[in-house]
């Protein structure tokens, strides 16, 4: 009497390998016996998976560009503070406020050690003239050398002034491109680069002089189509004009059109020129309530620019400065801090959001891919009752037939999700080419990544239930099934 | 050791209130080699017997060995293994998967068995050879005859080398010319020493097996009705009982 040597048997319940590689081959069988019917189930897994991939390659294009705006303008451990309306409870105390000054740089520069430079600003509301021709930059302020280290500038001409040219208030400048575009012409429109160098250039009526320029500021894909433009236009160039206006009208980025924009004078001669009342009507042209101008000069910072030792100890140094500020200014809280954390913040809080909400867009879209499978697949078994009926009769295991149609389902979706990826470079290209945006999506090996495993995720979830339904069906009312 | 060993089986329906036993206390042993119909109307229970011996239904009560496997006490999935191994099963409307061609239909159980492919495709090559079909191995079953389809379940049925063989109305589906020959078919496997189950409703085809059952009401009948048109003359040449075991 033997029991059971069937049960004992580790043959009979062997589940080998290439009895899934004939589950794969008998799922890709009936796909392609139904393609058109497949082909519409995978367009779902196929349009969830390229917006998907599509979406995260957009938000990271953006996240990169604004980036990269971010570092342009000083970085994280930049602080600036500027006036600031005096609180109501202090108002009393209106005529005793000095605002920001020249000495207030003094003592932070011995009693804030975590502040490693600092740069006083003092703007200018400035018409600039030269060439025959009229602009009014963005920004024309009086700094102090260290404003170079400050902002990331980089002189590529001539040089910036020095400590000296500031002592002695010599009437020089260091201009952006953007100034030098708009009074002698960008090299897209004149046909060879200016370097204004040496040139007078007159602010406000009075005359400077150009003793440097800084090299022009754009985002890497600004200066890469710049290079395409160049590249292009090199070889078959026979008038010598370049019709190219790619760059310089390009004014998408903003934050480096307006570091473009920008002109630098030494600060004592801003303060000489400017707020002695000289060109006092220059001044109140600007419209500035706050600068107030006076006979005798206005010694008032419009914002003071401080550089701290490192992010993490941002909270400690504020607090610093905050103290030693508050000390020079009686107490009187007529000044207040604008840290870049706050940009980086929301540059943070965006991408989170519009990662989140394309994110979510995406998934029910993949979701809805999934659905469909799901219903089809439900459709193909009430199809199939007979089919698995006969597999059960011929000695198909309940987890056969389980893996039949999951491996079905799983199927489908690989294959929608390969043609997804392969869709969504395509998407991607075509977005970029009509949208708008400075920022070339781009295409993250994680996104391909994460987009492939929800598709195939979709369809192992979509086919369980079919699957299950399935393996259940009995074998006797299966094979009389009709 | 017979081959099947059932003991006072019985499978109860019940309908609401109402109980319907499809089988009642069956008791009956096949022994190694045999060739034995189930004959019966329809409604008799002689599809739930075979549907039970052939492990595609369990038994309310009663116990059921086959090839020494208590089968009621086997997991769905040692049923399906042992339908793979130890079963075959021909069907009145021959049940082959219209998409697969022939030799495909007929690797069909290999590949729950986990044969490799190429002795799948050698053994179904030489199942087909036995029941004379190996020159339509490519077709699909719609090209086929009715009894080149039959030929081809048989041959599905068989390569696994089965201990056992049950054939549900083989011949239901066809013409009588083609009907006999399938029946000669099993007749010839018969000789070959295979054991086979024939389940009809009629007595012609019940003929040509040395051993019948009579199942009525879900019992076997104590007596043959050898009234029956041929029977008594087939019954005594082939010199073995009409009459069911108790």
């Amino acid at each position: 009497m033997n029991p059971a040597p069937l049960a004992t048997s580790p043959e009979v319940l062997r589940h080998s390998w290439s009895q899934l590689g004939i589950s794969i081959l008998a799922g890709m069988r009936e796909i392609w016996a139904h393609k058109f019917r497949s082909l519409l189930t995978m367009l779902g897994i196929i349009l969830g998976v390229s917006s998907l991939v599509a979406m995260s390659a957009l938000v990271a294009g953006m996240e990169k560009g604004a980036k990269e705006a971010l570092v342009a303008i000083g970085g994280l451990e930049k602080v600036r503070i500027e006036p600031q309306g005096i609180p109501v409870e202090q108002r009393h105390l209106s005529d005793q406020a000095t605002g920001i000054t020249i000495n207030d740089v003094q003592a932070l520069e011995q009693s804030a050690p975590l502040v490693t430079l600092l740069s006083p600003e003092m703007r200018v509301f400035a018409t600039l003239t030269a060439n025959g021709k009229k602009f009014r930059p963005w920004n024309c302020v009086g700094v102090w050398p260290a404003a170079l280290e400050m902002n990331e500038h980089v002189v590529e001409h001539g040089r910036m002034f020095n400590e000296l040219d500031d002592e002695m208030a010599r009437s020089v400048c260091v201009i952006g491109t953007e100034t030098r575009d708009e009074l002698w012409g960008s090299p897209e429109t004149v046909g060879h680069e200016v370097i204004p160098v040496g040139e007078t250039l007159f602010i406000n009526g009075v005359p400077f002089t150009v003793i440097g320029m800084f090299q022009h500021y754009e985002s890497e894909r600004d200066r890469k189509e710049r290079l395409l433009a160049q590249s292009q236009a090199g070889q078959p160039q026979a008038g010598g004009v370049v019709r190219n206006q790619g760059r310089g009208r390009r004014r998408g980025n903003f934050v480096f059109y307006l570091k473009n924009a920008t002109v630098y004078l030494p600060l004592n001669t801003v303060w000489m020129k400017f707020r002695s009342g000289a060109s006092q009507i220059a001044i109140s042209y600007g419209g500035a309530s706050r600068t107030v101008t006076g006979t005798t000069g206005d010694p008032r910072l419009s914002g003071l620019d401080a550089k701290l030792a490192s992010v993490d100890v941002l909270p400690e140094a504020l607090q610093q400065v905050r103290n030693v500020i508050m000390c020079t200014h009686k107490g009187i809280e007529d000044f207040t801090f604008r840290t870049q954390e706050d940009w980086a913040e929301q540059i943070n809080t965006f991408v989170h959001n519009a990662r989140l909400s394309g994110g979510l867009i995406a998934g029910i879209s993949l979701l809805v891919g999934g659905i469909g499978i799901m219903n089809i697949m439900l459709a193909s078994i009430s199809e199939r009752v007979r089919e698995i009926g006969i597999r059960k009769s011929v000695g198909a295991a309940t987890i056969d037939i389980f893996t039949q149609i999951l491996v079905e389902s799983v199927v489908i979706a690989i294959l929608g999700g390969l043609t997804g990826l392969a869709t969504s470079f395509a998407l991607v290209s075509a977005i970029s080419s009509f949208s708008p945006t400075d920022n070339a999506p781009i295409i993250k090996v994680t996104a391909l990544a994460i987009a492939f495993a929800f598709s195939v995720l979709v369809g192992i979830l979509a086919g369980i239930f079919p699957a299950i339904k399935a393996a259940r069906l009995n074998p006797i009312q299966a094979l009389r099934y009709e | 050791m017979p081959l099947v060993e059932l003991r006072n089986v019985s499978k109860i329906y019940r309908l609401g209130e109402e109980e319907i036993r499809a089988l009642d206390d069956v008791t009956l042993d096949i022994g190694e080699g045999e060739f034995i119909s189930i004959i019966g109307p329809s409604g008799s229970g002689k599809s739930t017997l075979m549907h039970i011996l052939g492990c595609l239904d369990s038994p309310t009560k009663g116990t059921i060995r086959l090839d020494g496997v208590m089968i009621e006490k086997a997991s769905a999935r040692h049923l399906a293994a042992i339908r793979n191994r130890k079963i075959g099963f021909v069907f009145q409307f021959f049940n082959l998967l219209p998409k697969l061609n022939v030799v495909q239909n007929v690797e069909l159980p290999m590949i729950y068995s986990g044969v490799s492919g190429k002795e799948r495709r050698q053994r179904a090559m030489a199942a087909l050879e036995a029941v004379d079909l190996a020159n339509r191995a490519k077709h699909r079953p719609s090209q086929l005859s009715g009894g080149q389809q039959q030929r081809a379940a048989i041959a599905r049925a068989l390569v696994n080398s089965p201990r056992i063989v049950f054939a549900d109305e083989p011949t239901g589906n066809l013409d009588s010319h083609t009907g006999d020959a399938i029946l000669s078919l099993f007749r010839k496997l018969s000789q070959e020493g295979r054991t086979i189950v024939l389940v009809t409703h009629d007595p012609e085809i019940a003929a040509v097996t040395p051993r019948r059952i009579e199942i009525r009401d879900g019992k076997i009948a104590i007596k043959i009705d050898l009234a029956l048109a041929g029977m008594e003359r087939r019954a005594a040449s082939a010199g073995t009982s009409a009459v069911a075991q108790p």
